[in-house]
């Protein structure tokens, strides 16, 4: 790279709310917000939970479905995670319950040539996620968010959440993952973001 | 292979003042590939000692222009790029772009009408584009722009927007103002709700496509409506800015 380009006259806030430590926890191209944003690109979708049901298909033994009331009796935890979306914000520290996908694919027997996940919501909403990425609790479903079941429009009832992605990848009102042998660009991989999305690389757009 | 979307150096034009907050910049972009009504650029901001900042901002001029766009940002009084960008950057100035970006919130004339433009504050700058767009095109596709301001001081791009409507091409622009009206003011004087979208709707029938761009309660009441009138949900495309849009 040539001699990095300077913004006349540009200072910046350079973290005066957030310290050392803070900003070391602040991917590139971050900044740091207290509020919880809202994003999506439709309407929100409000399927009433006794119509609810998340499933694992595709390259499994076996398919599996659990209603919610199966859902929130399978072992949760809380989970406090750093998240970042792509337009810009992060957010330290999210405190959220829910559901390791871990636990959901201990139901399940895995074909030997599983290598994706493709999450998929209400709404028609996917992303695409290689396995490695949401084994080993990388990834949940969440239900609550600070205490409180997880809002409509922040994903609820229950969305995937994958602290070390941008937070497309954490699809928002999830209801099934489907495993495949080859990964498929989900929705806003198929619209010029990046496919992997890792935040500490600055993966926002393709070719990055 | 995804094409990259490289930074260049954008030479910064036109300053205009849109509103007492609120101001638009001409961008000169000698490499612009183009883009399509609605998508946004991404501005880095690059300090002495290497300390950096990037923001997304909505490109509020039609792709019919050449080789430069216009960004339209509101000042946030405690953010730390806005106000840099209204007191410090002048004509001349250099800035980092990258773009364009988003491939949804998009509208071009191939895509028909009617349009149904729905926005709260500056959540109209990519609307815009749209506006202008189908203006430069001649394209005859009904379409209306609903508009929250919170006062009439407020209402961005109010002189074009009048113009534009009283052009006789089907383009309609209807205001609400939501915390004072001045005398005389015979526009609608509440946050939108289902009545007013559904007034501003009914010429156009269900059958278009509509975009809504706002704070997130404004979106998510127009969103929930306009399904609830009839619009399937893909037709019905949101972009959301929240309070920290800086």
């Amino acid at each position: 790279m040539t001699d990095r380009f300077v913004t006349r006259g540009f200072v910046g806030r350079r973290g005066s709310d957030q310290g050392g430590d803070l900003s070391s926890r602040t991917p590139p191209g971050q900044y740091l917000t207290r509020d919880f944003p809202v994003l999506s690109a439709g309407p929100t979708p409000r399927t009433p939970l006794d119509r609810w049901s998340l499933s694992i298909d595709g390259l499994v033994k076996a398919p599996v479905s659990w209603t919610w009331e199966q859902f929130l009796a399978l072992p949760a935890r809380d989970w406090t995670v750093d998240i970042s979306c792509v337009t810009k914000w992060t957010k330290l520290d999210m405190r959220w319950r829910g559901v390791s996908v871990d636990t959901l694919l201990e139901a399940i027997d895995l074909e030997p040539s599983a290598a994706f996940a493709i999450a998929w919501s209400d709404g028609g909403y996917t992303t695409n996620l290689p396995l490695a990425d949401v084994l080993n609790n990388q990834a949940f479903v969440a239900f609550e968010y600070d205490g409180k079941p997880l809002a409509p429009e922040h994903g609820g009832p229950a969305r995937l959440v994958v602290p070390g992605r941008y937070f497309w990848k954490s699809a928002k009102w999830i209801r099934g993952l489907r495993i495949q042998d080859r990964d498929e660009p989900g929705f806003w991989e198929s619209l010029g973001y990046h496919n992997r999305g890792d935040q500490w690389r600055e993966e926002r757009y393709s070719g990055d | 292979m995804a094409r990259t979307l490289d930074w260049q150096l954008a030479t910064v034009g036109a300053i205009r003042d849109e509103t007492p907050t609120v101001r638009s910049f001409t961008l000169a972009l000698p490499g612009w590939d183009g883009h399509r009504a609605g998508q946004h650029v991404d501005l880095r901001f690059t300090a002495e000692d290497g300390y950096s900042v990037e923001r997304s901002y909505s490109i509020a001029s039609e792709p019919e222009r050449i080789g430069e766009i216009d960004v339209t940002v509101e000042r946030i009084p405690d953010g730390e790029v806005s106000p840099f960008l209204h007191d410090v950057v002048v004509p001349g100035d250099r800035l980092e772009v990258r773009g364009p970006i988003g491939g949804y919130f998009v509208w071009d004339t191939s895509m028909r009408g009617p349009l149904l433009l729905v926005a709260g504050g500056s959540g109209v700058v990519p609307l815009m584009a749209m506006v202008r767009h189908r203006a430069r095109s001649g394209d005859a596709a009904p379409a209306r722009l609903l508009f929250s301001s919170r006062t009439s001081d407020e209402i961005i791009y109010r002189d074009e927007l009048e113009r534009l409507s009283s052009a006789g091409t089907g383009f309609g622009v209807f205001h609400t103002l939501t915390r004072e009206q001045p005398p005389g003011w015979i526009g609608y004087a509440r946050r939108i709700d289902e009545r007013m979208l559904a007034e501003v709707l009914e010429p156009l029938g269900a059958e278009g496509w509509t975009f809504i761009c706002g704070p997130t309660a404004l979106v998510e009441t127009a969103a929930n409506a306009l399904v609830r009138l009839g619009i399937p949900a893909d037709r019905v495309r949101t972009e959301r800015f929240g309070p920290t849009g800086t």
